[in-house]
């Protein structure tokens, strides 16, 4: 059994501030390089708060920034730091990073933290799952057994919770009925058209028992946030979200043995509950990552918005819909129906929370008087190994 | 039974004892001396508890499936080869396995179906190749 993870004296809560946010409105950039879209972003987050690159200094990117990450990334936006931070946990990093970055500013290390992340696998012809570097990993020789795009190994999780709980591929398109429905209100979602439980079911089967509307799109773009110290945040007269709770945990194969119904929110989401003071019950609206269908039914039981093995009755009761279910989840359309960037769903899940506690979500789904939100991530592949990272975010006006 | 179309797995000279095996028809794994654990993937030391005092030990071979997906889509080698089947075999003696079962019936392969080792010959390696047979899974 992994040990769960240690909840030190110090907390964050409250010692840092999201006050910019900015997604990257296209969805297919042919014309742009990577770092060009780093930059992009970088300072559409900067001017959503009302600052500069010149204010910068603390950087945070994952292994998508081009070249020798933090310190290339620097040099091209010709900042000057007094931090960097390149964790890798696929595309739970940038929650991640923003904890990395509160722990950072509340220690006095810096105090306007940016958070960058872009990618072209749409049409730059990049591997699902972003740039893991596999073949001189430990595991390498012994998992080659044909899974090339990580559906197939969301899918193994799947089919154990399907046995275990009696779980449905009607209930898991439940998850992508909701995420469709939010996406009709976004005009720059990838996929805007609603669509049914029959329609998931009616789409070809991928990996069994996940079909291709179970799966996340794969977009081209990239977003930012900027993390500051509550006296910038102060200053600035700028609405954002305080940084309240941050949870990270790894989970993986276990020498053997793994047990696939749960993830590692297990760790992650307990540890920011804990750090805000506040329970799943609490939580107005939630960003889940969804890179597939199962991805968020597994984290929606483990973060304890219900009961393990309850996740397909709560997601099928229309939970997830805003406004109105008891869960308000993803309403950008999230990574099934809005965007994807770089293969990474959890910037966007930042930034829909920041939308969301800014009261600046579509109207059409604006959770009212939002004053608490989540946004989790779950990074690389469910089956195997991931990193799960936990946010609780809280209206900062 | 068909087989795949698996690359040569990238040889790691940690885990020499078990290609050796392999090449013999025998599933070797490293098992700790110290708290009894099998240990996959292979390694040469114990991470459940810390020792460096494992031994290559020969195992069963048998399970039963304790996760499984059929793939209907794949990228090259295995593209002409779907639909076919992933799992996670159970071993007899505790691991479990990220593993093919071999079959030309992928529907048929269900959760808790017993399976057995099987060895694959990878085509055309020369005889001093450190690895030149694959250990997969077919069912009982």
């Amino acid at each position: 059994m992994i040990s769960p993870p240690r909840l030190g004296a110090m907390s964050i809560r409250g010692k840092a501030v999201i006050v910019g946010a900015y997604e990257h409105p296209r969805r297919e950039i042919p014309d742009r390089t990577i770092a060009q879209l780093h930059r992009e972003v970088a300072v559409g987050a900067l001017a959503d708060a009302g600052l500069t690159l010149a204010d910068v200094d603390a950087y945070f990117c994952d292994s998508t920034a081009p070249g020798f990450g933090p310190v290339s990334m620097a040099e091209y936006l010709g900042l000057s730091t007094a931090y960097v931070d390149s964790t890798e946990t696929g595309g739970s990093s940038y929650l991640a990073h923003v904890g990395h970055a509160a722990a950072a500013i509340a220690s006095g290390k810096c105090r306007v933290a940016l958070v960058t992340l872009a990618g072209r696998p749409r049409t730059g012809g990049a591997r699902p799952g972003g740039a893991q570097r596999t073949f001189d990993s430990p595991e390498a020789g012994f998992e080659q057994v044909g899974i090339s795009s990580p559906v197939g190994n969301y899918a193994l999780a799947a089919s154990r919770h399907m046995h275990d709980f009696g779980t449905t591929s009607e209930q898991l398109a439940w998850i992508k009925v909701a995420a469709s429905e939010h996406a009709q209100h976004n005009p720059d979602a990838l996929l805007p058209n609603p669509v049914t439980v029959d329609d998931v079911l009616a789409s070809p089967l991928v990996a069994d028992p996940l079909h291709r509307l179970d799966c996340c799109v794969v977009t081209d773009g990239g977003g930012a946030v900027v993390v500051v110290h509550p006296d910038v945040a102060r200053s600035l007269g700028r609405t954002g979200a305080t940084v309240l709770g941050h949870g990270e945990a790894v989970k993986h194969t276990d020498a053997g043995r793994i047990d696939l119904t749960y993830s590692a929110a297990r760790w992650s989401g307990p540890a920011a509950f804990t750090e805000a003071g506040v329970t799943p019950h609490d939580i107005q609206y939630a960003s889940i990552y969804d890179s597939f269908t199962i991805t968020v039914l597994i984290a929606l039981e483990d973060l304890g918005f219900c009961e393990k093995g309850r996740g397909g009755a709560f997601v099928a009761d229309g939970a997830l819909r805003s406004p109105g279910g008891r869960l308000p989840f993803n309403t950008d359309g999230g990574g099934l129906c809005n965007n994807h960037p770089a293969n990474r769903g959890g910037m966007t899940k930042i930034i829909e929370a920041v939308r969301q506690l800014r009261g600046e979500a579509h109207p059409a789904v604006q959770v009212p008087g939002c004053e608490l939100a989540l946004a989790h991530g779950t990074g690389g592949a469910l089956s195997t190994r991931h990193g799960s990272a936990t946010l609780v975010l809280g209206a900062f006006a | 039974m068909s087989a795949l179309p698996t690359p040569t797995p990238p040889f790691n000279p940690e885990a020499a004892p078990f290609w050796t095996a392999a090449a013999e028809g025998r599933l070797v794994l490293p098992r700790c001396e110290s708290c009894g654990h099998h240990i996959w993937y292979p390694r040469t030391w114990c991470p459940v508890c810390g020792s460096d005092d494992v031994r290559w030990t020969a195992v069963s071979g048998r399970g039963t499936v304790y996760a499984v997906t059929i793939l209907h889509r794949a990228m090259r080698p295995w593209a002409d080869a779907a639909p076919f089947v992933v799992a996670y075999v159970e071993l007899a003696e505790g691991p479990r396995i990220l593993t093919n079962v071999l079959t030309d019936d992928p529907a048929d392969v269900r959760i808790g179906d017993e399976v057995e080792a099987v060895f694959v010959p990878l085509p055309d390696q020369p005889p001093d190749a450190p690895i030149r047979v694959i250990a997969r899974f077919a069912l009982r």
